[in-house]
């Protein structure tokens, strides 16, 4: 019998794509099973590619989609979305020409499986467990819910990708963060990822790929698991991982890409070795319970800045460190929020239901719950953005957009919205918005515009009363 | 990929913590397909006022700054997303170094590949460069990347770590893309050696 030593999850999938082994002074070189592209970050990588003349070494490989600087506005009379933003028609043509050139996949804005590219990989498939997944955004963590290694890069490596289906890195260290307990009724993943980020800050994660463990992350379904795995970035890390289970073989199964038949029977039983070995150790390591955990809402201009919904804003005099401290008056001052004020009872302008951590069917379904039979608030703008045309047309399937229309919200095509602010949905400097995107800093959603972060169920409970509400208390 | 080797220059303080990337250089300039041109939106919510003129009390406008080819700024610098914009937007301004406790993973290896470089310093290194470049901002520092320290006015020397690799693609120039494309053959071995884990073009 041989016996190698125990591993986790993040070492299994590092060594099964290792190229080249990482010495004293060169980086690993690092085989990419899965790039994703879109309109933002590839042009001058593309560009690159042209003025050294290389092809795009694994176009099957390689899939594109449009989500970032396209409108979501409805579609017009002959069934297309206006593009009303000259330079983002140009980038998006830009993008068309490009992956026809160099022979990649694209879905293209209103196609049928267009939408968000951390929404579309899992849901075609093509995002599954053991895989190394990159894509030129830092919400690539999302994959990781498979138990795939996924991380977001720079345009220059979009490039190497490109060429060479495979990167120059150097070895990350392992975190643990482990959720004992169950969720108490009314508390999400959202409310998990927030509450880790606000333990462990912004830059806890640095360096790290984390790996989500412990029974609360064992009973959450995938879209819940995707949901924090998004927002590892938010903690610092590139990277977070949860291990393959049953949940996610039959989340996976089926898809247009999974494989089938032998094949598929093959695949689980390699995914089944994936898990983290008993006995293997991680660089560093918290538990949190999660039946201790409230709803969580941030207050200041970067995710960090979170706090149980029932509890008041913290009073920069009680922090010691000054940098911390002005930091702290800073964001106060840009959100114009009082030290010890209550969030429960603050006004909002805007409620934004979407983006890559929280615009998938559950998360619809979950907004959709405390809306029916209810309205939106007078003078509140709702947004309710799929994270991509499938989900649109099952939310519709399922009567969802008429929930929501019938509330008085606005029931938008698939992309990332009101998350990033470049496709003409934005706030107005100063007003208040209310979002299940996963950016608070400042201006993130608008100009001027103030972000406050919380889960769908928070979000939509909210719209309905214009200010921040505890959704336990709408069931 | 332009070397980096010495550089001697003034410096610009930013003495704020976790200046993401998006108060760097904000989405609504992430339209273009080009790197270049985005120097004059670099912090532009920070820099300009509602009509587009500068903030006389930002930093970067001040008239003893202009020049500035190093940047001083609080920890976690260049958080959040991964727009390679970023360098883009801070080189395209004439910066050539960033001085900062701590850098986020990314920016850091995006800085790395435009041969912008980031240097770490502990917080009283920090401090003190702050008090320097507001005291007197004409005081010039020199960064020696081969011997990987800075040396203040007073001839003091501080030593900064850098990754092995970053630190000799910087001083030669050296682009990783070629580096990687040398790697060819191990990349076809290991392509015959492994599974097609996706194939995107077909449908199972
Ligand atoms: S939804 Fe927001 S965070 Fe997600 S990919 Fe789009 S812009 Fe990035």
């Amino acid at each position: 019998m041989t016996s190698s030593p125990p591993r986790t999850l993040f070492d299994k999938v590092w060594d099964a794509h290792v190229v080249t082994p990482q010495q004293d002074d060169t980086p690993a070189t690092l085989y990419i099973d899965l790039h994703l592209v879109h309109e933002v970050t590839s042009p001058q990588a593309f560009s690159q590619l042209r003025e050294r003349g290389l092809r795009v070494r694994r176009p099957d490989h390689t899939l594109a989609t449009m989500d970032h600087s396209t409108p979501t506005l409805p579609r017009n009379a002959k069934g297309i979305i206006p593009i009303l933003d000259a330079m983002a028609a140009a980038q998006l043509e830009q993008l068309k020409q490009n992956c026809d050139e160099f022979g990649i996949p694209v879905y293209e804005l209103g196609s049928e499986n267009q939408g968000i590219v951390h929404v579309i990989g899992p849901e075609q498939g093509l995002t599954q467990p053991g895989m190394t997944i990159v894509c030129g955004d830092s919400h690539t963590s999302t994959h990781g819910a498979f138990g795939a290694l996924a991380f977001g890069i720079g345009t220059s490596e979009v490039a190497h990708v490109l060429a060479t289906q495979c990167l120059l890195q150097s070895r990350p260290k392992t975190f643990e963060i482990r959720v004992d307990g169950r969720l108490k009724p009314g508390v999400t993943a959202k409310d998990i990822i927030l509450a880790v980020i606000a333990r462990i800050g912004i830059d806890g994660g640095t360096g790290h790929v984390f790996e989500y463990t412990g029974e609360a992350i064992r009973s959450l379904n995938m879209e819940g698991r995707m949901t924090i795995c998004n927002m590892s970035i938010e903690g610092g890390a590139r990277a977070g991982m949860v291990a393959p289970d049953d949940t996610t073989f039959e989340y996976v199964a089926g898809r247009p890409y999974a494989p089938q038949g032998q094949a598929w029977d093959n695949a689980v039983r390699t995914w089944r070795q994936l898990p983290t070995d008993e006995g293997a150790s991680y660089d560093r390591s918290i538990t949190l319970n999660a039946s201790t955990l409230e709803p969580m809402i941030t207050y200041g201009t970067n995710p960090g800045m979170g706090i149980p919904i029932s509890e008041r804003i913290p009073d920069p005099a009680s922090i010691g460190d000054l940098s911390q401290r002005q930091a702290l008056e800073k964001a106060l001052n840009y959100m114009a929020l009082k030290p010890g004020q209550p969030l429960l009872g603050q006004k909002v302008d805007v409620v934004f239901i979407g983006s890559c951590t929280n615009s998938r069917i559950s998360d619809l379904r979950a907004a959709a719950q405390v809306l029916r039979g209810r309205r939106v608030a007078d003078g509140i703008r709702m947004l309710v953005v799929p994270g991509s045309q499938r989900v649109k047309r099952q939310a519709e399937a399922e009567g969802l957009d008429k929930i929501f229309r019938e509330a008085g919200a606005e029931w938008r095509e698939a992309g990332c919205s009101m998350c990033i602010a470049m496709n003409g949905d934005q706030l107005q400097p100063g007003q208040y918005a209310i979002s299940t995107s996963n950016r608070n800093f400042e201006g993130r959603q608008g100009k001027g515009g103030r972000t406050f972060l919380a889960s769908p169920l928070t979000a939509a409970a909210a719209a309905v009363t214009g200010r921040i509400t505890d959704a336990r208390e709408m069931f | 990929m332009p070397a980096f080797t010495t550089l001697t220059g003034t410096m610009v303080p930013l003495p704020i913590e976790n200046i993401d990337t998006d108060q760097i250089i904000p989405a609504r300039f992430l339209k273009t397909t080009d790197k270049t041109g985005l120097g004059n939106n670099l912090f532009a919510d920070w820099r300009y006022d509602d009509d587009g003129n500068p903030r006389p009390d930002f930093p970067l406008n001040q008239p003893q700054y202009q020049g500035a080819q190093i940047l001083l700024a609080g920890d976690n610098f260049g958080c959040g997303s991964s727009r390679e914009h970023a360098p883009w937007a801070l080189i395209g301004y004439g910066l050539r170094a960033i001085i900062s406790t701590r850098f986020a993973d990314i920016f850091r290896n995006n800085a790395l590949k435009n041969g912008l470089l980031p240097v770490t310093v502990d917080q009283a290194t920090l401090q003190q460069l702050f008090s320097l470049s507001t005291e007197d901002p004409a005081t010039a520092i020199t960064i020696d990347l081969a011997s990987q320290t800075v040396t203040l006015p007073d001839g003091r020397t501080l030593s900064f770590p850098i990754d092995g690799f970053a630190r000799y693609c910087l001083l030669n120039g050296v682009d990783q893309l070629g580096y990687l494309m040398q790697q060819m053959p191990q990349i076809e071995a290991y392509e015959r050696t492994h599974p097609d884990r996706v194939n995107t073009l077909q449908p199972q």
